[in-house]
């Protein structure tokens, strides 16, 4: 199937729910609407909404705390998820002796943490940023932890035998063994960054896209609603993208990194 | 023994032994004795699981011995063989690292300033004829380009003892030849001490001045060591076709013969 062919065939599936939605919340079928207006808004509501927002400018400002929020808890979750992560993995011992807590605190739902972040940081975005930090957090370890682990015996032993001393190791070893594994888990943990921020916002805040979505909740607007998940989708998609391209730059050396091109 | 002739590497009635899970001891190796003198090409050949690979990590110190000495060049062994470089069997390239950064890496630790390694780094690729490779990471070569870089890659630090654990095992017949002769090649510029171990008898022969034979495991002893007197410099297609190739494979393979099937026995029975 050529590109465009299946752009034009993805395309279709949209243009097919979008029409059937208008279609019935509009047009009553045997003498009623199957899908109430109250309850599901229509097409055409939404998208005016959506356009309202980036019309009057209303909407940048909330893309752009939740983007901050983001980005902040993705780079403090990711630093402190490398350090940790290089630590326990040269330091069984200290790995040995956290390692319950550290289950223990992953097995958490982090969503629970919110109102403790509320409490402690107040309604700003440094609650917002907390929750997406513990959620990044445990991602980025793992994949450090078991970078440095997993650094082959074969590999180890050429190194040593190359010359290399353990400071060199780390350097020229470890270090991008761990960032390989870290890397490859970007996707999950940005995702988890956004996750963290937008449900912050959702559960108390002054700004943010959750915030807008729970403010036109809040007064039964189901337009709103939806109009803040589509411009919600949108953003992760363009932040993904932006992902796949700092991936693709930084894992040339990675047989599928490079094999996607 | 003075220190000029002192063999560069000379294992003394060496036992190397694991620590099994259970507190029981498996013993390798038992009491092998074995000298590489200076500029010396000298092969192991054994059956499969004799201890070969466990004898060149004792000589590059990657593995103590239970009992017995290990000296290189007359200086006892402690801790890793600084004097040795080692090709290992298994893919041992740096995967981040590109084929040029993956040779330059060995002067670059030892201190080199980068520029100067890279150049260097770029003359050992062209010797092992991938010159134009430089920038190619590991996944993107063959298995046998690897291993050339592989080769350049111990060689560059101009080790005074190379140990090679079938370096060329998983390679295709062809592609072993070709990389046998570049060995020799590369070898014949400046002799330095080899021990090499392989399972390919032939392989073996053609390539070194002494065969060194080792029992079946475990406590796999060294049970004939036959002089290779065929000329040098050698090439490894056409020494195959010598009378004298023909004959010391035939006085080989008698002995290394009754060690395989010995194996075979030992693996049906478990």
């Amino acid at each position: 199937m050529s590109r465009l062919g299946l752009l034009a065939l993805q395309l279709l599936v949209a243009i097919v729910a979008i029409a059937l939605w208008q279609f019935f919340a509009t047009v009553p079928v045997f003498g009623r609407i199957l899908l109430p207006p109250f309850f599901f808004s229509n097409p055409v509501d939404v998208f005016s909404q959506v356009v309202k927002w980036f019309s009057t400018g209303a909407i940048w400002k909330h893309l752009a705390i939740t983007l901050w929020e983001s980005i902040l808890a993705f780079a403090i979750g990711s630093l402190g998820g490398v350090l940790v992560g290089f630590w326990f993995a040269r330091k069984p011992l200290v790995a040995a002796v956290f390692d319950p807590y550290v289950k223990m605190a992953n097995a958490l739902p982090r969503v629970v943490l919110a109102p403790i972040f509320t409490l402690w940081l107040g309604l700003g975005i440094w609650s917002k940023v907390a929750l997406g930090v513990t959620l990044v957090f445990f991602i980025v370890f793992f994949n450090v932890y078991q970078g440095v682990k997993e650094v082959s015996t074969v590999v180890r032993d050429n190194a040593r035998m190359l010359g290399m001393s353990e400071r060199q190791l780390m350097r020229h070893v470890y270090w991008p063994s761990a960032l390989s594994w870290m890397f490859s888990s970007l996707h999950t943990s940005v995702g988890f960054a956004v996750v963290g921020a937008v449900v912050g916002e959702y559960l108390g805040s002054a700004a943010g896209l959750g915030y807008l979505i729970q403010q036109a909740e809040g007064v039964f607007d189901v337009a709103g609603v939806f109009a803040g998940m589509f411009v919600l989708s949108a953003f992760v998609i363009l932040i993904d993208i932006c992902v796949t391209l700092v991936e693709r730059r930084l894992l040339v050396w990675r047989p599928d990194a490079a094999d996607g091109r | 023994m003075t220190q000029s002739t002192a063999a560069a590497v000379s294992l003394e009635r060496t036992t190397v032994a694991f620590r099994l899970a259970g507190g029981r001891t498996y013993t390798a190796v038992e009491t092998a004795d074995l000298a590489v003198a200076d500029g010396e090409f000298v092969a192991i050949v054994g059956p499969t699981g004799c201890g070969k690979s466990t004898l060149l990590n004792v000589a590059a110190g990657l593995l103590k011995p239970a009992a017995g000495s290990v000296r290189i060049f007359g200086q006892p062994l402690a801790g890793l063989n600084r004097e040795a470089g080692y090709l290992f069997q298994a893919d041992a390239l740096f995967p981040w690292k590109t084929a040029l950064e993956n040779v330059a890496i060995g002067l670059v630790v030892a201190g080199t300033p980068a520029a100067e390694a890279a150049v260097k780094a770029q003359q050992w690729l062209t010797s092992v004829g991938l010159g134009a490779f430089g920038n190619r990471y590991p996944h993107m070569l063959s298995g046998g380009q690897r291993k050339r870089v592989g080769l350049a890659q111990v060689l560059i630090r101009n080790p005074r003892i190379i140990l090679m654990d079938e370096p060329f095992g998983p390679l295709d017949a062809q592609t072993r030849q070709i990389m046998g002769n570049l060995l020799l090649d590369l070898w014949n510029a400046d002799r330095k001490a080899v021990l090499f171990v392989t399972h390919d008898l032939e392989e073996a022969i053609a390539l070194a001045d002494r065969v060194v034979i080792m029992s079946a495991g475990p406590a796999s002893r060294i049970i004939g060591d036959w002089r290779v007197t065929l000329p040098r410099p050698r090439d490894i297609f056409e020494v195959r076709m010598k009378h004298e190739f023909h004959e010391l494979h035939r006085e080989i393979w008698q002995t290394l013969k009754a060690e395989v099937e010995k194996t075979y026995k030992q693996a049906e029975a478990v």
